[in-house]
């Protein structure tokens, strides 16, 4: 057995309803660690930032999802759906924090969506998550049909990079961090376009063989 | 000169030292004593005249003050400073001063403080980022320095530059600004008398992470005016390049007064949060001036603040 069949095995033992139940620990223990003084003088903050950034690590994760198997061999498949549900919840938890916590007064909170560039990027990759998130049943698998549904599902394209944006728009000074998740997602929907994938993919399989 | 304010509030009123010196500290303090040394910086009292500045507000307790600080020579995460800032050799140091004074010079930190009276003054903090702090400074007048250097007739600003050491600085390796930080007054706002050099926080020496051993204070802008660990002070005639404004015009004005009329391209300034609040700590408004208007409104009279922001 060669290790990607050995990784792959492994990852056929590990069930998809684990990630939700390991998703749930988390957003609470940060919430825990701001409520006890865990996340510093400034918790409302740091607790947006960490959802915010853990978000997009799912989010990337998910969207590696089908180059993973397709470049590399890496079948995580089974497990797609689970991440892509709990980037849902933890975008969610994101707006929430800001919503709520953060800015808490409704005229502010209406006047940030439609004039701050960032936040309006923000809500938009939100918003785009929603059908996503409610389509993500084998319900509504069926009562699209996989052509549809899969069309469907190609929003993640463009709320990624959205959601990337949003990293990026709102550093302040020249900043390293927002631009490298800013090049992974893209690199990552740059491996969807066909002959680009596929070169690489050949590039893999010979480093694979000559090994 | 020192103790031109006056106003009710004592220095009983300020935060007992018990409640905001770390308790390892003490005990790390009290247990250097006992051996026979000599006792750590945060047992070092500066003394600072206690002036009555800061009516009504409640200053945040130093683990506020020091664990959550933008000073991006050390990093852009608020924790970097507390963290990094150890690294920065303070003493000694000289500041250097130039331009259009009769008395430039390298001037030794034990040569300024030789010649000032220490004092009290509990200011707002308002960063740009929409946090707030109170925090209770020790320091000097800048007029007093200035005065002692002798401002020349044909200055009209004052330039400063804080310390560019890549060896102590881990953060300059990334350019996130164009180093090293500058700042910049106009001369009156320079020598007005809340315009403050500041060389402590709570009666002892400032803490690296707040810009030890010598920074600005002027409370009535944005945080980032507030320039730390200061090298070099220049007279100068034309408005000065400043660091954030170089970066970005439209968003960092040269004056960065606080506006809540003015926002940020980015976000709203019209509210603000005080940092030490909880997890439920909510919005308050922003004050214009951050609440200094009486004091400093007249030095823009005539000028349109949205314009020269």
């Amino acid at each position: 057995m060669t290790s990607l069949q050995r990784i792959n095995q492994a990852i056929g033992y590990v069930p998809a309803w684990l990630i939700y139940v390991l998703a749930i620990f988390p957003p609470c223990w940060f919430l825990y660690l701001g409520l006890t003084g865990g996340l510093g003088v400034e918790p409302i903050k740091a607790l947006e930032h960490k959802l915010g950034e853990q978000a997009l690590q799912i989010l990337l994760v998910t969207l590696a999802v089908r180059p993973l198997r397709e470049v590399i061999g890496i079948n995580l498949l089974k497990h797609r759906r689970a991440l892509g549900v709990v980037t849902f919840w933890y975008v969610f938890l994101h707006m929430l924090v800001w919503l709520v916590l953060d800015v808490g007064i409704l005229s502010e909170i209406w006047a940030d969506i439609v004039k701050r560039p960032y936040i309006t990027v923000g809500m938009a990759a939100l918003l785009l998550m929603v059908p996503l998130a409610v389509t993500s049943n084998n319900y509504s698998l069926r009562k699209l049909g996989p052509k549809k549904w899969a069309k469907l599902h190609r929003l993640m394209y463009p709320l990624a990079f959205l959601a990337s944006l949003h990293f990026v728009m709102l550093a302040k000074g020249f900043q390293i961090e927002p631009l490298i998740y800013m090049g992974i997602t893209l690199l990552l929907l740059l491996l969807r376009w066909k002959s680009l994938g596929k070169s690489v993919s050949g590039w893999f399989a010979t480093v694979r063989l000559t090994k | 000169m020192a103790g031109r304010y006056k106003s009710d509030l004592k220095w009983s009123d300020v935060t007992p030292k018990a409640s905001w010196v770390n308790r390892r500290q003490l005990i790390a303090g009290s247990g250097a004593m006992a051996l026979g040394s000599i006792a750590g910086p945060a047992m070092a009292s500066l003394g600072a005249k206690k002036t009555a500045y800061g009516e009504g507000l409640e200053p945040n307790d130093l683990e506020a003050i020091t664990s959550y600080n933008n000073f991006y020579e050390f990093g852009t995460d608020k924790g970097d400073p507390a963290k990094y800032a150890s690294a920065l050799t303070t003493d000694p140091w000289t500041v250097e001063i130039d331009g259009l004074v009769d008395k430039p010079g390298s001037y030794g930190m034990e040569d300024i403080l030789a010649n000032v009276t220490l004092e009290e003054r509990i200011y707002r903090l308002r960063c740009v980022e929409r946090w707030s702090m109170v925090v209770p400074w020790v320091g000097f007048e800048l007029a007093d320095l200035l005065s002692r250097v002798g401002v020349q007739p044909s200055a009209k600003y004052v330039a400063f530059e804080t310390a560019l050491r890549p060896d102590e600085m881990r953060g300059v390796s990334q350019n996130v600004i164009d180093w090293p930080y500058r700042e910049g007054l106009r001369l009156d706002e320079a020598m007005h008398p809340l315009t403050i050099m500041a060389t402590g926080i709570y009666d002892e020496p400032m803490p690296n992470q707040n810009g030890a051993p010598i920074r600005l204070v002027v409370p009535w802008k944005y945080g980032y005016k507030s320039i730390k660990s200061i090298v070099r002070i220049s007279l100068v005639e034309e408005q000065p390049k400043t660091a954030w404004n170089t970066y970005s015009a439209n968003e960092y004005g040269f004056y960065s007064n606080v506006n809540p009329d003015r926002d940020h391209p980015r976000w709203s300034q019209k509210y603000e949060r005080k940092v030490g609040g909880g997890l439920f700590a909510k919005q308050i408004p922003t004050e214009n001036f951050n609440g200094y208007e009486e004091q400093v409104g007249s030095l823009y009279a005539g000028m349109d603040l949205l314009v020269d922001h």
